[in-house]
């Protein structure tokens, strides 16, 4: 083949690869992909990605290709807004998914809202998120939502009295978490035997155990980190505790089972998602995300992945004229009608009240899934 | 429950003996706060979880490994840093700096070599005996770890005043000039307390991991922390000293927890170590070092 001729192919190529543009669906990622927030960021970016892969390699929606423009809002609220800017403005996207933290959305959705370019993030468990205005949307399951359906029907199964605390009084996640259950604990008025603490790096946690089994307890609700959580539950049955054990989102993780193995038995979990969920389409998720990433997905993972499944359902409903305006607006109409059966189960959006009581925003309606742990597994909680 | 927190307290205790005894060691010989020793005890428990789980050597030829690893990377530290150091007669404050330099470099290998997530020892090696005495509860495991912080506590201070290589530590540590002078070799020895010093800590590092069942390179921090105050307690230096400081802090942090309030467990522990080293300066077992000329 001479040169020329490669031009010629080129050139051609090219044009065609222009026609194709003609008919994409571009969506901005704003997530952390670097930073300490990129723990989360990463894991949403893969499922996203894994999720608009799947919809591409069967045609895409209507005929139409997903395009997701990536940035690294680096966790940070000033780099939030920059992103948030330069995707509306710059590559006159349909809409934004992100950013990852609650603090970053409270930044930058205000500038998406004003902007009337829909605002979804899958990671901001903060109260007040979606209040901020109609084109903020969220399916990400808040902790108080969680919790008290955990905790009323471990209640109910194991006929629970009297419940002793114990919780990482040093990092923000397991504190907020035991916040929570503190609330939760009083709404539903159950007495509270004794409330233990421990920090991050401690291995020991005998001398708390030994008091909580002094107070002997119906149940013990922990708010720590899977780690912790399973050495802590060690140490309990070898001190001959067998109280069940109650826990945060921090326990949602196959991790809690290396170390505890059978010392979890019972104990009562709940989840917006849980990697062993038998439905189909989660197992799907489960498989084709070890398959592409080599890695266990997690809760950010499925939550980002089922809110790109969202998305495309909504742009499937409407017919995509290239007018960006029109397109956006008649997206943000589409969305809230959306509701189907993902990764983390059946999904429909639940507006909120803003401040001035007028409707506000969007955030998701689902029910929490209660697992509890048999043979060394979580097991979807039958009520039996 | 006061038997189980006793028992509790006891265990606790001889953790932070068992990791106080090398440390002290090598301030007692060297004068050096060797502040690598932190990472002595981890890395003794990554050459034994390789070793056993690579080469599927069994728990015993785990235990030379950490005690070789963790000895000969602190062969080199003394090798590589603290003898130059002795040799320029840098203040005291450098060699322990330097040693800080050493850990982050130990700690971040161990975290390129080994990853950040915890490791685990497989479970058919770990000793899950239980023994119930009435209401009290106590692994093997712990039982092994108080026995062998006070086994390694007698041997050690049983060498340093019957043997003829303890009397010649002790000479150095009185003043190592003169003991340069008498004819001991006092660089060699110092290298040997190095190296035994950290291999104390790799055998430290493997109990207390196999204990916990949790191995993560920076498992060496939160104790490095207790362990100097153990050391101070006890009398910088002091064999004696890092077993009773060891079991002190113990019995303060559990008791304190179990009595009071969990919170206050180390602020309780860490305002009697206040209140001792106010009536006495120089720790439990420490002599008030009068100033050589």
């Amino acid at each position: 083949m001479n040169r020329a001729t490669k031009h010629l192919l080129f050139a051609a190529a090219s044009l065609l690869a222009v026609s194709a543009v003609a008919g994409d669906l571009k969506i901005g990622i704003a997530e952390a992909l670097t930073g300490g927030a990129a723990q989360y960021g990463v894991p949403i970016r893969n499922g996203f990605q894994l999720a608009a892969d799947e919809i591409n390699a069967k045609g895409g929606i209507n005929g139409n290709k997903l395009v997701l423009v990536v940035e690294d809002e680096q966790g940070k609220k000033e780099e939030a807004i920059n992103v948030f800017k330069k995707l509306i403005f710059q590559d006159k996207v349909l809409m934004i998914f992100g950013p990852t933290l609650s603090n970053s959305m409270f930044a930058a959705g205000p500038v998406a809202n004003a902007a009337k370019v829909v605002a979804f993030g899958t990671s901001n468990t903060a109260n007040g998120i979606s209040e901020m205005g109609p084109y903020i949307f969220r399916n990400s399951v808040m902790e108080s939502d969680v919790l008290p359906v955990t905790v009323s029907t471990a209640v109910k199964h194991y006929k629970i009295k009297k419940v002793a605390v114990i919780y990482g009084n040093d990092d923000a996640f397991t504190k907020s978490g035991y916040d929570v259950f503190k609330k939760v604990l009083e709404d539903q008025k159950i007495p509270v035997t004794t409330t233990e603490t421990y920090v991050k790096g401690d291995v020991d946690f005998k001398a708390q155990l030994t008091k909580i089994k002094a107070t002997n307890p119906d149940a013990v609700i922990c708010s720590g980190l899977a780690e912790e959580a399973a050495t802590l539950m060690v140490q309990a049955r070898g001190l001959g505790l067998k109280a069940p054990f109650i826990g945060g989102n921090g326990f949602n993780s196959p991790k809690l089972f290396e170390v505890s193995k059978t010392a979890g038995e019972g104990t009562f979990v709940g989840s917006p998602w849980a990697n062993t969920n038998p439905t189909p389409a989660n197992q799907h998720f489960v498989a084709a995300y070890k398959q592409k990433y080599g890695a266990e997905p997690n809760q950010f993972a499925a939550q980002a992945y089922d809110a790109m499944t969202i998305a495309a359902a909504a742009l499937k409903s409407i017919k995509v004229t290239g007018n960006v305006a029109n397109d956006r607006e008649a997206l943000h109409g589409a969305l809230p009608k959306v509701s189907l059966s993902g990764a983390t189960g059946p999904f429909k959006f639940r507006q909120s009240v803003g401040k001035d009581g007028k409707p506000a925003g969007y955030d998701a309606d689902q029910k929490p899934f209660i697992y509890v742990i048999r043979d060394g597994k979580f097991v979807l909680f039958t009520g039996k | 429950m006061l038997e189980q927190q006793l028992v509790n307290a006891l265990t606790l205790g001889s953790v932070y003996a068992l990791f106080s005894l090398g440390f002290t060691l090598v301030f007692g010989v060297l004068e050096v706060i060797n502040l690598s020793h932190g990472a002595m005890f981890m890395a003794g428990s990554f050459a034994a979880l390789t070793v056993v789980t690579r080469l599927k050597a069994p728990l015993a030829v785990g235990i030379l490994a950490a005690m070789l690893v963790s000895g000969l990377l602190g062969l080199a530290i003394d090798a590589l840093i603290l003898k130059r150091l002795r040799a320029r007669h840098a203040p005291h404050l450098i060699p322990m700096i330097a040693t800080i330099g050493a850990t982050t470099v130990l700690t971040s290998a161990a975290q390129g070599l080994f990853g950040v997530e915890v490791q685990r020892f497989p479970d058919e090696l770990l000793p899950t005996r239980e023994f119930i005495f009435g209401s009290v509860h106590v692994r093997a495991l712990e039982l092994a770890i108080v026995g062998i912080a006070f086994l390694l506590m007698t041997t050690l201070f049983l060498v340093l005043r019957h043997t003829r290589q303890g009397r010649a530590l002790r000479a150095i540590a009185e003043s190592p000039k003169a003991a340069a002078l008498l004819g001991i070799n006092v660089e060699g020895l110092f290298l040997a307390t190095s190296f035994t010093a950290a291999a104390l800590g790799g055998v430290a590092g493997l109990l207390i991991g196999l204990n916990f069942n949790s191995v993560t390179p920076l498992m060496g921090q939160p104790i490095l922390h207790k362990g100097i105050a153990v050391v101070i307690l006890g009398g910088m230096g002091d064999i004696r000293g890092a077993l009773f400081g060891g079991l002190f802090l113990g019995f303060a942090e559990v008791l304190s927890k179990a009595y009071l309030s969990s919170q206050m467990g180390d602020a309780v522990a860490f305002g009697l170590l206040f209140l001792i080293l106010l009536v006495r300066p120089a720790g439990l077992f420490g002599r008030v070092l009068e100033r050589k000329a």
